[in-house]
């Protein structure tokens, strides 16, 4: 910007004015910060103080505010300045809460401070102030693909809000497998009499809703775009295609159920009269409430045996290692056909754990002891026919015997397999990694070495990364069960129901109504050109500068987010509305000509340079500590709240994510006098609580590398540590930086200060 | 063994969880058992059980008709009231293992040896004589008749001085003892509540 005007405000409230002394930061922000105006207010975050910055910018042109005050995290709507470049310094938690409030330690806190306003200014003077992305689409149209329960239910809270729906089913129905189920587990207390099937009355609600489209037997033969500009060709039932566009997607592809054939010792495929779960609803929906016949010979079944965890949540080969999570409660249901037509037909269910989650969950169990069902912990060893009955073999585990029972129909409770399309990530791995891993992904079509079938796509997405969104586990589609719910790693495609976890169907249209919502969240933030999570409202985007990318496809390779593509020079084309604003492309980028406006390699990188280094003899060393803003940083914060100390030799900096970190940043620190580093990012791998999934696991791998930097620099290693903290490790977290102080107390200073 | 445990095994056949509801009190509630073990963990003495609560429960839905009732682990509950606090079922676990003990004795099952059931015998028949408990009877025949004689009398001695010399012992119970006001209405009484439950369980028409 030509004309950038800053302006640095000094807070004295909260301590800050007797601990430190304001009128050395102020002269210190005006010569070496280069700030226009500088000025002191004893609250800050008081209308007043909040009104004399705005004053300053109204009238005195300042578009870049410095407020060196408490933490980035505290007062936001009080210090946002619509249009300024903000900058936060940190002297709350991150100077006076943290050192001990001791004449002798004065001066140390102060050249802290002293720092951190340097630092806050060069931070501003490589920043731009945001605006919001011009490459957007105003789409508010949804896409939901899979007209099950999850997806009928997504397509109706959507169009409910106002948004209008297309729904593409490849069969010809709505409703998917819970068409197919006699009765539904009840939804109100006090859960003891089973429900009507949801799926008619909501199949009608669809049709009759004036903004859902409804494609039946249709499937999609390509995606592409960006949220608020998604453009999806429909193969339509007359064969023709249909293009439309959409502002967001929702996978609601479901589950298959787990094939009976893969348990052959408990009867599965061989004997007629063990049925799975979805058997016994075809069974219940030909009696409909009469007596239940059994599939052999059409006797009507006095004793029924259900067998819980058949081929689940076991490590047994080819079968399922998880639990699909309703079965206990449908096994339940199941036997309440029984006893509600006949309370005299024995029902007995054999169970390992008995898992009844959910709003119902231990009414509905006390209910169906109330019905006199009998419940036995047992392991099934074994199912065989015998003369006209079959025969179940177990260990009963509270009595530790085996026991045979004999029934007329055994049903097993097998689990859900995802129908997540094509695994993209085992696409991309050479095969010779072993079957270890393509199994896991391949689910039951590598079970027993059989041939796998090719997997069809569901969204035939025209991504460079794949056709279909990633895999997080056992084949579910999802990016992270717990935390970021329906996000996948598309930004703008939300998966829903089985298909991004095991789920009842109640929970599955629980299930599609946040998925309805995070679609609508993707589709008014794209409108804006701001992100969509989870830095929702961010106006930054990254850009490139052309001539100096050496097309390396660094960028393109790392972005969790598919959110980089290639032009046919192979430069990279961002897709701002996909972008989540992580800044691993930044971190990844070998010539570093990625930034943000707001956040570039100079705003950090500046940060560092203008730390003050003492010379080596005054044995103040300096740690630079670049910390996740998501969860390191706040843990810092928190400990600064709980009065715990750390290191007066430690200089914070937080970054976006870990992965933003360019090991530019880590050798420039290096090579100017730093006498340790210290990265503290999510925890990465399998369990990842990384924000943006794969952000912390790049830095790490790229910090590996950071040794042999160490070497030509004639460095120890321990001079540079990478460690996962979570935003619990309040104690954890100083205890680190405590730490690298130790060890250069051990190894001496750096001989590389000037 | 009587008739009555003949009549009962054929009434109900297979299915000893229904007789448990019908003929033993509070059996009802034994179908609501979820296995959680915690009234196995709670009770004091359940490392002593053979079957201790939870595993009883489970053996009644096993059907194992024979292996509970015969068994002398309902004997051993002191009625601490542990498992009925504890019991997140809310199972009335007490009152179901003293009607478990019960039931196992009208059928002639209980084991003829146990202590517990035959001091719950001996109590018995001493209350129910005069309507009073004649504690100095009541000790000795818990000496020689489940203990072991003389050699338990003598072990207790010392004991039995000290409640003499504070008058919580009257030797002259030993000759006679006192009595409840109207025996008789007390005997017919307990003759009508027998009566009642006999033909709840099916022992009488
Ligand atoms: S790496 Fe992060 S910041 Fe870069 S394009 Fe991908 S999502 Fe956006
Ligand atoms: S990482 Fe940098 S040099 Fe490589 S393609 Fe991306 S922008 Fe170009
Ligand atoms: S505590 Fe109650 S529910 Fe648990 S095992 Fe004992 S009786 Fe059963
Ligand atoms: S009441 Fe009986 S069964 Fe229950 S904890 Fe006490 S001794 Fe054990």
């Amino acid at each position: 910007m030509a004309d950038m005007k800053i302006g640095t405000y000094i807070c004295k409230g909260c301590g800050l004015g007797e601990r430190l002394d304001c009128d050395n930061l102020a002269m210190i922000a005006e010569r070496e910060g280069k700030s226009n105006i500088v000025r002191q207010h004893d609250y800050l975050c008081s209308a007043d103080g909040v009104k004399m910055i705005q004053d300053d910018i109204d009238n005195e042109g300042v578009n870049h505010v410095v407020i060196a005050a408490c933490s980035r995290r505290a007062k936001t709507e009080a210090f946002d300045f619509d249009g300024c470049a903000v900058s936060r310094v940190n002297l709350r938690e991150g100077v006076i809460w943290v050192r001990p409030d001791e004449e002798e330690l004065r001066e140390t806190t102060q050249e802290m401070a002293a720092d951190y306003i340097r630092m806050g200014c060069a931070e501003t003077r490589h920043m731009n102030p945001p605006h919001p992305n011009e490459n957007r689409g105003h789409e508010e149209r949804v896409l939901v693909v899979g007209g099950g329960l999850s997806g009928m239910k997504a397509a109706l809270e959507a169009a409910k809000a106002g948004y209008p729906v297309t729904l593409v089913e490849k069969s010809g129905r709505l409703g998917g497998a819970m068409a197919d189920v006699w009765k539904h587990i009840p939804t109100r207390p006090p859960f003891d009499q089973l429900v009507d099937n949801p799926v008619p009355a909501l199949a009608k609600e669809i049709e009759a809703h004036p903004n859902i489209t409804v494609y039946l037997n249709a499937h999609l033969t390509r995606t592409s775009g960006a949220p608020g500009r998604f453009s999806a060709d429909i193969s339509v039932e007359s064969g023709e295609t249909v293009t439309e566009n959409f502002g967001a997607i929702i996978q609601a592809s479901g589950f298959k159920p787990y094939d009976l054939a893969n348990l052959p010792e408990m009867g599965g495929g061989r004997i007629p009269d063990v049925v799975d779960q979805m058997g016994l609803e075809k069974l219940a929906i030909e009696a409909d409430g009469g007596p239940i016949k059994r599939p052999s010979d059409g006797k009507e079944v006095k004793k029924v045996v259900f067998v819980q965890c058949a081929g689940q949540r076991s490590d047994q080969e080819g079968h399922l290692p998880y639990c699909s999570g309703h079965c206990c409660l449908t096994s339940i249901k199941q036997a309440m056909y029984f006893k509600d037509q006949n309370p005299d037909i024995e029902t007995l269910i054999l169970f390992d754990d008995l898992r009844t989650p959910g709003a119902p969950g231990e009414d509905f169990y006390r209910a169906g002891q109330d019905k006199e069902i009998t419940f036995r912990k047992g392991k099934v060893t074994e199912v065989t026919a015998d003369g006209g009955s079959v025969k179940v073999r177990f260990k009963d585990l509270i009595l530790d015997e085996e026991d045979t029972e004999q029934a007329d129909l055994v049903v097993l409770a097998t689990g859900m397999v995802p129908n997540a399309g094509v695994d993209i990530e085992a696409l991309t791995k050479p095969n010779v990694e072993g079957e270890s891993e393509g199994d896991e992904a391949g689910g039951e079509e590598n079970a027993e070495g059989e041939v796998s079938v090719p997997v069809e796509s569901i969204l035939n997405l025209t991504y460079r990364q794949g056709p279909d969104v990633p895999q997080l586990k056992y084949g579910f589609a999802d990016s992270h069960f717990i935390c970021f719910p329906y996000e996948t790693r598309r930004t703008g495609i939300y998966t829903t129901g089985p298909v991004r976890r095991p789920m009842d169907a109640e929970q599955a249209m629980e299930d599609a109504t946040g998925a309805a919502l995070k679609a609508i969240q993707a589709i008014e933030n794209a409108k804006l050109g701001r992100a969509a999570h989870p830095r929702s409202g961010d106006l930054s985007f990254p850009s490139f500068r052309k001539e100096g990318c050496t097309q390396c496809k660094r960028c393109t390779v790392e972005c969790p987010f598919g959110a980089i593509d290639e032009d046919e020079q192979r430069y990279p084309v961002f897709n701002e509305s996909r972008c989540r604003r992580c800044g691993t492309c930044m971190g990844a980028c070998p010539v570093r000509v990625i930034s943000f406006e707001n956040y570039s390699v100079d705003t950090v990188g500046q940060q560092i340079k203008n730390v003050d280094i003492p010379d080596e003899f005054d044995e103040k060393p300096r740690i630079l500590v670049l910390a996740c803003e998501n969860d390191a940083y706040p843990a810092l914060d928190m400990a600064a709240m709980q009065g715990i100390h750390y290191s007066q030799w430690a200089r914070v900096i937080p970054v976006r994510c870990l992965g933003s970190v360019n090991t530019i940043w880590v050798t420039d620190a290096l090579n100017s006098g730093y006498d340790g580093v210290i990265l503290m990012g999510c925890q990465k791998g399998e369990n990842y609580q990384c924000h943006f999934v794969k952000g912390s696991e790049m830095a790490h791998y790229r910090m590996s590398k950071i040794d042999d930097t160490l070497q030509q620099l004639n460095l120890e290693k321990e001079r540079v540590a990478t460690y996962e903290v979570a935003i619990t490790d309040i104690e954890r977290a100083p205890k680190l930086i405590n730490d690298m102080a130790k060890t250069i107390d051990e190894i001496g200073m750096s001989p590389f200060k000037f | 063994m009587t008739d009555y445990n003949q009549q009962m095994i054929e009434k109900y056949r297979e299915n000893f969880l229904k007789e448990v509801e019908h003929n033993v009190e509070e059996g009802e509630w034994v179908k609501m058992c979820m296995q959680c073990g915690v009234c196995s963990g709670s009770c004091p003495f359940g490392p002593y059980w053979e079957h201790p609560p939870q595993e009883l429960f489970m053996m009644i839905r096993a059907g194992k008709r024979d292996e509970v009732l015969k068994s002398d682990s309902m004997w051993m509950c002191t009625s601490c009231y542990n498992c009925i606090a504890r019991c997140p079922r809310g199972l009335p676990i007490t009152h179901i293992i003293h009607g478990l003990a019960t039931y196992a004795k009208r059928l002639g099952l209980a084991p003829k040896e146990q202590p517990t059931a035959k001091f719950a015998q001996l109590f018995w028949d001493n209350l129910t004589k005069t309507g009073r408990v004649n504690e100095l009877k009541l000790g000795l025949a818990l000496y020689f008749k489940v203990g072991e004689g003389l050699k338990t009398a003598l072990e207790n001695k010392d004991l039995g001085l000290a409640m003499l010399k504070a008058k919580r012992m009257n030797p002259f119970e030993l000759v006679g003892g006192h009595k409840c006001k109207d025996i008789k209405g007390l005997h017919a009484i307990l003759a009508k509540a027998e009566e009642i439950e006999e033909r709840k369980i099916g022992m009488k028409a």
